[in-house]
């Protein structure tokens, strides 16, 4: 929406510094509109809110053109006024200076002292109707994402206008799911001010809407529904809404519930990201990894310090950073393993606490070379925003795209373990080790390229993680015990453990937390496991029979 | 004749036992004494600051050992014990937290200021009796020994062993560490338990009660130590050992050895428990972090560097890398947790057998190029 | 020799680990004071039996009965122990960091529990009882050695006198000789005689040489059941047998 102004301020700034070298504003009374256009905007730097009500409402009547733009700026805070000549300006403002240009002509105007503009102040009533009158405008947009924003925007506050916006576009309109706003809009503002009858029909049309503000506006009507006895009209309007609105309810607690699962969902895959190599490196080497949540970490760092180096290809920065970071990691993986883990095989304690030694170096050498503070990883365009299912239901675009990418990198693993011939020697080794290197499988080698591997994964999950939350030197200990506990439950040797393992976690874990809080609901999910591993403690998935008992 | 009594078989039967007894003693005695009566011009004076760092050290060290006598000789690795050290420490802050009454910041003679600016009117039940020394005391004991003897029975009862019986315990404490970040848990949230005034009447900031408390703790020291030394040297320490070493043989002669495990791991919660039920005078606060993982994982490596499974030296590395720490963190914070991560790796590498092994190892290296010593002492400094 | 009297009876007692039948409605009376050698090829089940008689496993279905009245199943491995049942690993598993008296100590019949331990002295009958076992083994002049530095065949012959002090009513034994040399085999076969005169011992063997010296009874298990029972002569002859083991 905003970029799709500021590319409209674009073409305009082009399009009239071509008309116009002067400073001055030359008002050409061609048509009367446009006098009244440049008056209103000039009778911003008014002080009163009341006059700048009025000049607001010219703007956007006024059918200019510019009048979108302005109108945006002005919600933005960019208008402001020179203090010298009242000139109203459109600014961009560094430490001390400011780049202004000519809000009606949109001529630059240079840069010019910060204290010698003043900005056009405005409050909540004129931002609540700046918004109103932004999305009448934008009615009429060719961008149907604009469009569908606009009369949602009317939407929430309808009123005589709005309505007669809805009814002149019914008819134009060509979206389906626009449409279906326009007559909701329709129907809310008949069943606001309508009579019994017309409320009765307009309910019909609302109870198959999701939007909050019509259940807020029909749970009021059913509270105003006063009188003893009640008139039959109104015995069943009252009927009538209140099983429109449990009809709503249900809907919404259904949506909820979906809403509930996608962020189940995608917690889990996240989960399953960060869990699914430290369960390989656990099956075949029996080890655990304490410095897996660093590796986690470091493909964090990755995506920051590729966006840092290519600022201008940050839409690509997730994609760059992935493969970067799983080699980065992968190798840093292999070398722990061949340098350090190698000489303690058989002691897999010992390997817990030598590998919690090189997370505590590896998260301070972070704090030493970047920095103890968080990074801030931006999201690419692509991968922000939410896709609106309906008005109850919007999955986020950057949970979307990592569960995908955990199922893709799931697929990918199960690939690799099933169909390759290292995938063979892994399960090989991970089923009986001795026996594997009796039959000539380099298990020592097998041990490094599946420390790498699992290092990788985390990378990448690092990379995932990058796009949910900043980046900081204790990012991997925010998610280790959680990675710990999908493989506790879930079980090693077997990628579908961890896989429900992860999921059960991530679903358990956003169903409690409306409940219980977010802290509480993972004690209790903590405690679970304790007792899950009474009944099964080798985990859900685990290996059965002779060779799994030593 | 002492070494045959059963005090000079605890404490005095071997190298190690000696010098640690004699080190507490001459610490329990000398230090007061240079505090208190030397005069704080001379070179000899011990500042109060230091009083109570090497009291806190002594705490730490018989957290040491409680961790030994789980890691050393029941094979056990819990990365748990800063849980079972921080409820003790919780149950003497609260004792602290009633003493303070009405000298607190909002006056109130019942509730601890933090409970107060909860607005919570009355005292939660499981505040009652605080206020009662003998009661907290009991708590100091109960609260870690009741969670090791649940938790321990879970995982024992269903043979959870190795690595995940470690990630459990782990997140036995993690879980722990967010319940007491919670306001509405009632131990004061984040901030923890702190601003103590007096303990048994005595002024907790008074030279007299900080040495006090001092010689509290290595007397405290030296009988966790008699505890795990006769525990090890009774037939129980021997099958503690069997069950390390080969779990399924002991199971097959009949032992139950979920009931050993068991007791082993509540016998150390409760020594943990009392090391920090002395910790919290002393330093003048208990608050959620110290039941951070990383604070458990600390005190593994404690012994770890010190030689697991002798006891004494999980004392020594207890007071080789505080030490350390307490240098390091004064000098250049920034490389203290590189050396720590360091000494981790070293450690487990290099020195499985920890500075204790290491002494032997030089020691048998040494007695050998010099002279023929055919005088083999007890096979407990040569494993 | 032949007392007829049951103290250990398997019946119809199956186990499976992932569709994979180990045991298949496998039935076995052991008498008391017998000495009995189960053989049969690998994948037999001899393993997977001794583990359940010892509750290390839980079969499927049938029963264990012990001393004629004491059902096995769902007794945990100390219980059954307790009651009587001692059992040599296939590979010897002593305490390598005890010395071999501590060992033997440990074994000693007597009070499991946690706190007659933690009191325990050891006192004259049961001082004796280890010396007579050391000598039994012959292992007196290594006492005071650690049990990890004897050779292969003295922890085997450890793990046997740990049983003798351990001094149950059955004695599972799996693969004593595996890796030893002749004398050290037939000093192992002497040992077990011994035993059987008043314990009950079941041997699981391969080495047939073995079974012949000390076998007055053999059963041959073959894919979790029993293939045949009886004197080993009529084992040697018995043509099933010889199709399994020849691959005929």
């Amino acid at each position: 929406m905003r970029n799709f102004a500021l590319l409209l301020i674009l073409c305009g700034s082009l399009f009239s510094a071509g008309l116009s070298w002067s400073n001055d504003i030359e008002i050409k009374p061609d048509t009367i509109s446009e006098t009244i256009f440049h008056d209103a905007i000039n009778g911003l730097s008014s002080k009163s809110f009341t006059k700048k009500k009025e000049y607001i409402q010219a703007i956007a009547t006024s059918k200019d053109s510019q009048a979108l733009v302005i109108l945006q700026q002005l919600l933005d805070g960019n208008i402001y006024f020179l203090k010298k000549t009242k000139t109203i300006v459109i600014a961009k403002l560094d430490n001390k200076n400011a780049v202004i240009r000519n809000a009606i002509s949109g001529t630059d105007l240079g840069v010019i002292a910060k204290k010698r503009i003043k900005k056009v102040g405005i409050n909540n009533k004129l931002r609540r109707q700046l918004k109103v009158e932004i999305a009448k405008l934008s009615l009429d947009s060719p961008n149907k994402a604009v469009r569908q924003q606009a009369a949602e925007e009317i939407l929430k506050d309808i009123n005589k206008s709005g309505l007669q916006l809805f009814t002149g576009r019914l008819t134009i309109e060509k979206d389906d799911s626009i449409v279906e706003i326009m007559q909701t809009g329709i129907a809310l503002y008949s069943f606001k001010n309508g009579s019994v009858d017309e409320q009765l029909s307009a309910v019909k049309t609302l109870s198959n809407s999701l939007y909050p503000e019509v259940k807020n506006t029909l749970s009021n009507g059913l509270r105003s529904i006063t009188g003893n006895p009640l008139s039959t009209e109104k015995q069943e309007l009252k009927h009538t809404l209140e099983a429109s609105i449990e009809k709503i309810d249900f809907k919404l607690g259904w949506y909820k519930q979906l809403e509930n699962i996608f962020f189940g969902v995608s917690l889990g895959s996240v989960l399953l990201l960060a869990a699914v190599g430290l369960a390989i490196t656990f099956g075949v080497m029996g080890v655990i990894n304490m410095a897996h949540g660093e590796m986690l970490m470091l493909g964090a760092y990755t995506t920051y310090i590729i966006q840092q180096i290519m600022p201008n290809a940050i839409a690509y920065s997730p994609l760059i950073a992935i493969p970067i970071a799983f080699v980065f990691t992968a190798l840093v993986g292999v070398i722990i393993e061949r340098s350090i883990i190698r000489h303690l095989y058989g002691r897999p304690l010992e390997t817990l606490l030598a590998t919690f030694g090189i997370s505590l170096i590896l998260q301070q050498a972070v704090r030493t070379i970047i920095s103890p503070q968080n990074r801030a990883v931006a999201t690419p365009e692509w991968m922000s925003g939410s896709l609106q299912i309906n008005p109850a239901l919007a999955l986020t675009y950057n949970r979307l795209y990592i569960i995908l990418f955990s199922i893709a990198v799931l697929i990918g693993l199960m690939l690799l373990l099933q169909k390759t011939r290292f995938g063979l020697q892994v399960r090989a080794v991970t089923q009986n080790r001795t026996m594997a290197k009796a039959m000539g499988i380099r298990t020592d080698w097998i041990d490094a390229y599946t420390f790498g591997l699992g290092s990788g994964i985390a990378g990448m999950a690092g990379v995932a993680l990058s796009q949910l939350t900043n980046v900081g030197p204790n990012l991997g200990q925010a998610y280790i015990i959680d990675s710990f506990m999908v493989v506790v439950f879930g079980g090693v040797g077997n990628l579908w453990g961890t896989f429900f393992g992860a999921m059960t976690l991530g679903i358990a874990n956003k169903y409690l937390e409306p409940m219980t809080g977010a802290v509480i609901a993972k004690v209790v999910i903590l405690v679970f496991i304790i007792l899950f591993i009474q009944k099964r403690p080798r985990g859900m998935f685990a290996l059965k029979g002779r060779s799994a008992e030593n | 004749m002492l070494q045959h009594s059963l005090i000079g078989r605890l404490l005095l039967n071997d190298t190690g036992s000696r010098v640690l007894t004699f080190c507490c003693i001459a610490l329990a005695v000398i230090v007061p004494v240079c505090n208190l009566i030397i005069p704080s011009d001379s070179e000899f004076h011990v500042s109060t600051y230091s009083v109570t760092l090497i009291g806190k050290y002594l705490c730490y060290a018989l957290l040491a050992l409680s961790v030994d006598l789980v890691w050393g000789y029941l094979g056990i690795l819990s990365l748990g014990h800063g849980a079972f050290f921080a409820l003790g420490g919780y149950a003497m802050g609260m004792y602290l937290m009633r003493q303070i009454g009405d000298r607190g910041v909002y006056s109130n003679p019942e509730l601890p200021d933090f409970m107060v600016f909860l607005n919570w009117s009355e005292l939660p039940w499981y505040w009652q009796g605080f206020d009662q020394f003998p009661l907290m005391l009991l708590m100091v004991f109960l609260a870690p020994g009741i969670l090791a003897f649940v938790f321990g029975w879970l995982a024992f009862r269903s043979r959870v062993t190795g690595v995940y019986l470690s990630i459990i315990t782990q997140a036995m404490t993690y879980a722990l560490m967010l319940a007491f970040f919670q306001n509405n848990f009632g131990f004061g949230g984040n901030n923890g338990l702190t601003d103590f005034k007096e303990i048994l009447g005595f002024n907790l900031q008074a030279d007299n009660t900080r040495n006090a408390l001092f010689i509290a703790s290595a007397a405290a020291l030296l009988l966790g130590y008699a505890i795990c030394r006769f525990i090890a040297q009774s037939r129980l320490g021997s099958l503690t050992m069997a069950i390390r070493d080969a779990e399924s043989r002991v199971r097959f002669m009949g032992y139950r050895d979920e009931h050993i495990k068991l007791f082993i791991f509540v016998i150390s919660a409760l020594l943990a428990g009392l090391a920090g039920a002395l910790y919290v005078p002393q330093v003048g606060i208990i608050n959620p972090s110290e039941f951070a993982p990383i604070r458990s994982i600390e005190m593994v490596i404690w012994v770890a560097i010190g030689g697991r499974g002798t006891l004494y030296g999980a004392v020594l590395g207890a007071f080789v890398v505080n030490y350390a720490k307490t240098i390091f963190t004064a000098w250049a914070p920034e490389v203290w947790l590189f050396i720590l991560g360091g000494i981790f790796v070293f450690v487990t590498v290099f020195m499985p057998k920890g500075l204790v092994g290491l002494y032997a190892q030089l020691r048998t290296r040494f007695s050998r190029n010099s002279s023929s010593d055919k005088l083999k002492r007890g096979s407990t400094d040569e494993k | 020799m032949k007392s007829k009297e049951t103290i250990l009876y398997l019946n119809d007692v199956s186990v499976s680990f992932d569709g994979f039948q180990a045991i298949n409605n496998l039935s076995l009376y052991v008498e008391r004071n017998e000495l009995r050698c189960v053989i049969g090829p690998n994948g037999a089940g001899k393993t997977t039996m001794m583990d359940i008689i010892t509750g290390k496993t839980k079969p499927d279905t049938g029963e264990i009965i012990f001393a004629e009245n004491i059902n096995l199943i769902g007794k945990s491995e100390a219980e059954i122990a307790n009651l009587g049942i001692g059992r040599k690993f296939q590979k010897p598993t002593v305490f390598e960091q005890h010395t071999v008296h501590e060992n033997l100590c440990l074994a000693l019949e007597g009070d499991r529990s946690v706190f007659a331990n933690l009191f325990h002295r050891l006192k004259q009958p049961q001082i004796e009882k280890i010396e007579q076992s050391l000598e039994i083994i012959g292992l007196t002049n290594e006492q005071y050695r650690l049990a990890g530095e004897l050779s292969h065949g003295q922890k085997q012959w450890l793990e046997i006198g740990m049983l003798i002090t351990q001094n149950p009513q059955v004695l599972l034994v799996d693969e004593p000789v595996a890796g030893m040399t002749y004398q050290e085999t037939e000093k192992t076969a002497e040992l077990l005689q011994n035993l059987a005169r008043t314990q009950s011992v079941i041997v699981v063997e391969h080495d047939m040489e073995f079974v012949r010296l000390i076998a007055n009874k053999v059963t041959v298990l073959h894919q979790g059941q029993v293939l045949a029972e009886g004197p080993m002569d009529s084992i040697t002859n018995n043509e099933k047998v010889i199709e399994v083991y020849l691959g005929g």
